[in-house]
């Protein structure tokens, strides 16, 4: 994709430079070779398939340039994503943690072998300099290998034994909500998409993620990532696509969970209300929601990502001979 | 050979009710607004016991003002080992007068002085003496290294543990910081008001702790009041949707404890005395007034015929009566309108085909009573099993595969409490692991503890209370 945008980005140049632009376009010439353009599809259950709707809409870099075709996302497509999260859930709560570990800790590897293409998607679509997105990239790889290293740790910070008073053994643990519907961040489609959906599967949850609409090419591409890194499908169901038409579905349907409303912008209330009629969790948008990827960049965001989609499960048993 | 028991009344004499109580607002007793007021009545009577106070949205605005100025000038400023003695003070003040509570629980609210007395105030006391501990420890509570309080907390509690519930919910809030302002439920506003008393008696700072009694009205009006920074609400799940929309958009942090269909799965292999010990208590209890009540049992097929006559007998030999008598087991059921779910409910499921059973069970003639009732040959499409009843109703349902079991267990939209029963230790811990509820009460059932986590998955509610968890819900 890179190289495609590079090459008409150079035609735009020669135009301008030679002036006779126009005679230069009647005589097109022979290229050497032809790129071969990716189609940006879903990602739904491990498998990669277009909007049943059949509909797509162009998306651009951030100076106008067309990029390419993402598939527009319908409500069918939306309910398709919650049945295979859903699917996918018992499965996945049940690896074990470290199972888990090792299964995001292989994501950041592969990404990591795919640097150069997010770093010029980053470059590209989003108009950031090359040092800037180098270090977007890098965060990103890196976030994956800190959600990894939590995944058989979470268990024993926020869970332990409760000495009750009497002979009763007694403990609480934390375990996955569900099905956890993520409005990813509109302005930061990397490292903010990172972000937000590593923690919610780091725990176990499954995940049905809306990506950024204006800039969802990140997120097809990685979620080419995670379908070759051991993760089983339907796990992370990517959606590409517009919150406000897809949103009040997600944010309504009484198999999802939990929301994270990071990326709902001025439709966080209405859905936050639509939740309430399951008594769906909700995570409200913080103060990194809008301020793109830099605001992702801490190294270390703790665990306040992960404790809103988990439940506290607690278990009693008497003690005697 | 059968032997009467002899009557075994708790003397009312330990309770002074005056006639009419106001709301409790910064510190001092103070009339509504409004003058209206509500009568709470003895259930198992029917008498009326004193009238309190209906708070408006006047009263409303006081109060939270008044948690306002307490929490910015006093609460929030005090050291925490300064608040943790107040805390201490209140916990060893309702030891003291906890005789007096527990009577004043059972006659307003109708359950038997047994519970109240070694179950409920027991553990009131036990509440606010853990979290006393807390105040001046919150920073290895694993919320970050400053944890600040939210400021004022709006609080609705309902009628089956009130004094329970105001513990659960006054004693964490306090604790981090907060200040309160809480209402107690319609019928059951007594033991909150003198919970005020209490709070005067421990010289607590004026407007730390507000009660506001009153109706459904008063709680939506406190709830939505955009000058409280926290909402806690335990109650029906109807309510607490109704509450999660009103807080939405806003920055109030919500918890809510919502109701339960709990499901109690006894396996082959159990312990059967023990177990029909554990169904009993895990039904009827408190007359089944109880959100994470086990009313779903599901019994393994091959021990259906063993296990549901030695049920129906020990049933038979519950006490239903007079709930200040020491030796009552069931006491009356809250509220005319409590009842009257009940019958409901109970009817629906003679109409839709289950088949009901209840002991022969003379009923007081005042008040209002519903004898222990047992349904089976139930279907988990059946309004009784699907439907929290809230009441001495129980439901049994049967599984052949452990796999079963977990799937008609966890078929509910609610996910609070669940029990297994199985000597088993590797088969209790693989159903523990897979029952989606908060609160799993393997080989025993409705045990409690301050230290000990509580709170639902799904429409159960969210948020935990008790123990560190309890904390995470009152800093931010």
């Amino acid at each position: 994709m890179a190289e495609r945008r590079g090459g008409k980005k150079a035609d735009k140049a020669d135009k301008a430079d030679k002036g006779g632009a126009a005679q230069a376009a009647r005589t097109p010439a022979v290229p050497a070779r032809l790129a071969v353009r990716k189609t940006y599809k879903l990602y739904l259950g491990g498998a990669f398939p277009r909007s049943e709707s059949g509909r797509s809409y162009a998306v651009t870099s951030t100076d106008g340039t067309h990029l390419a075709n993402a598939a527009l996302a319908s409500r069918k497509d939306a309910r398709d994503a919650v049945a295979a999260a859903r699917k996918a859930f018992s499965g996945w709560s049940g690896r074990t943690a470290y199972n888990r570990g090792q299964i995001l800790y292989r994501v950041a590897e592969v990404l990591e072998g795919r640097r150069d293409q997010f770093v010029a998607r980053a470059a590209s679509a989003q108009g950031l300099t090359r040092v800037r997105a180098e270090e977007v990239v890098s965060a990103a790889i890196d976030r994956w290998v800190y959600y990894a290293g939590w995944t058989d740790k979470v268990a024993q910070v926020l869970g332990g034994a409760n000495p009750v008073s009497g002979p009763y053994y007694n403990h609480s643990a934390p375990e996955p909500t569900g099905v956890v519907v993520v409005f990813a961040p509109q302005n930061a489609p990397l490292l903010g998409l990172t972000s937000v959906v590593a923690p919610v599967i780091a725990t176990g949850n499954t995940a049905v993620v809306v990506s950024s609409e204006a800039a969802p090419l990140a997120a097809v591409d990685l979620a080419e990532v995670l379908a070759t890194s051991d993760l089983p499908g339907g796990v992370v169901n990517l959606l590409t696509g517009r919150v406000p038409e897809l949103g009040p579905h997600l944010a309504a349907h009484a198999d999802v969970n939990a929301l994270d409303l990071t990326g709902t912008g001025e439709d966080a209330t209405a859905f936050e209300e639509a939740a309430a009629q399951t008594l769906t969790r909700v995570l409200r948008r913080g103060p990194d929601a809008d301020g793109g990827e830099e605001a992702w960049l801490d190294p270390d965001p703790g665990t306040s990502r992960m404790t809103p989609f988990l439940e506290t499960k607690t278990v009693w048993h008497p003690i005697g001979v | 050979m059968i032997f009467e028991y002899a009557p075994a009344p708790e003397s009312r004499s330990v309770v002074t009710l005056r006639e009419s109580y106001g709301l409790f607002i910064d510190g001092e007793f103070t009339p509504a607004e409004s003058g209206e007021h509500l009568t709470s009545l003895n259930p198992a009577d029917e008498t009326k016991l004193a009238q309190v106070a209906v708070a408006g949205p006047a009263d409303v605005d006081r109060a939270v003002a008044a948690a306002r100025r307490a929490h910015d000038t006093v609460w929030s400023r005090m050291s925490g080992a300064e608040r943790g003695k107040y805390l201490f003070r209140i916990a060893r003040i309702i030891q003291e007068r906890s005789r007096e509570l527990a009577v004043l629980e059972s006659l307003d609210n109708g359950k038997p002085i047994k519970e109240t007395r070694d179950v409920d105030l027991p553990l009131v006391a036990a509440h606010f003496f853990y979290y006393a501990g807390w105040a001046d420890k919150l920073a290895h509570a694993g919320l970050g290294p400053a944890p600040r309080s939210l400021g004022v907390a709006a609080q609705v509690i309902p009628w089956n543990f009130p004094l329970l519930m105001l513990a659960w919910k006054i004693a964490p809030a306090l604790a981090t910081g907060n200040t309160v302002v809480l209402k107690p439920a319609e019928t059951t506003p007594l033991t909150a008001l003198v919970f005020a008393e209490i709070c005067q008696e421990a010289d607590l700072p004026p407007g730390v702790v507000n009660i506001l009694t009153g109706e459904g009205g008063t709680g939506r009006t406190l709830v939505e009041h955009p000058d409280v920074d926290k909402v806690a609400f335990t109650g029906s799940t109807e309510v607490g949707r109704q509450i999660a929309r009103a807080v939405a958009g806003t920055d109030k942090r919500l918890t809510l404890e919502l109701g339960g269909k709990g499901a109690n799965i006894v396996y082959d292999d159990a312990a059967i005395d023990q177990a029909v010990e554990g169904i009993v208590s895990g039904i009827f209890f408190n007359q089944g007034h109880v959100c994470c009540a086990g009313s779903r049992l599901l019994v393994q097929e091959s021990i259906v015929d063993e296990l549901m006559p030695r049920l129906k007998e020990r049933v038979a030999k519950l006490r239903l009566g007079d709930p200040l008598d020491k030796n009552t087991d069931i006491g009356a059921i809250n509220s005319a309108a409590q009842l009257e779910r009940i019958r409901d409910l109970v009817d629906s499921g003679e109409a839709e085909g289950a088949e009901r059973w209840s002991p022969a069970c003379d009923l007081p003639e005042n008040g209002y009573w519903f004898a222990p009732t047992i349904f089976t040959g139930v279907g988990q499409a059946h309004r009784v099993a699907r439907e929290e009843i809230f009441g001495p109703v129980l439901s049994v349902l049967t599984f052949r595969t452990p796999e079963e079991a977990v799937g008609k267990a966890n078929n509910t939209p609610y996910g609070l409490s669940a029990g297994v029963w199985t000597e088993k230790g590797s088969r209790m811990l693989w159903t523990a692991e897979r029952l989606r509820a908060g609160v799993v009460w393997s080989n025993t059932f409705n045990k409690f503890d301050p230290t000990s986590p509580f709170g639902g998955y799904k429409e159960s509610g969210y948020g935990r209370e008790g123990g560190r968890h309890g904390l995470e819900a009152y800093v931010g």
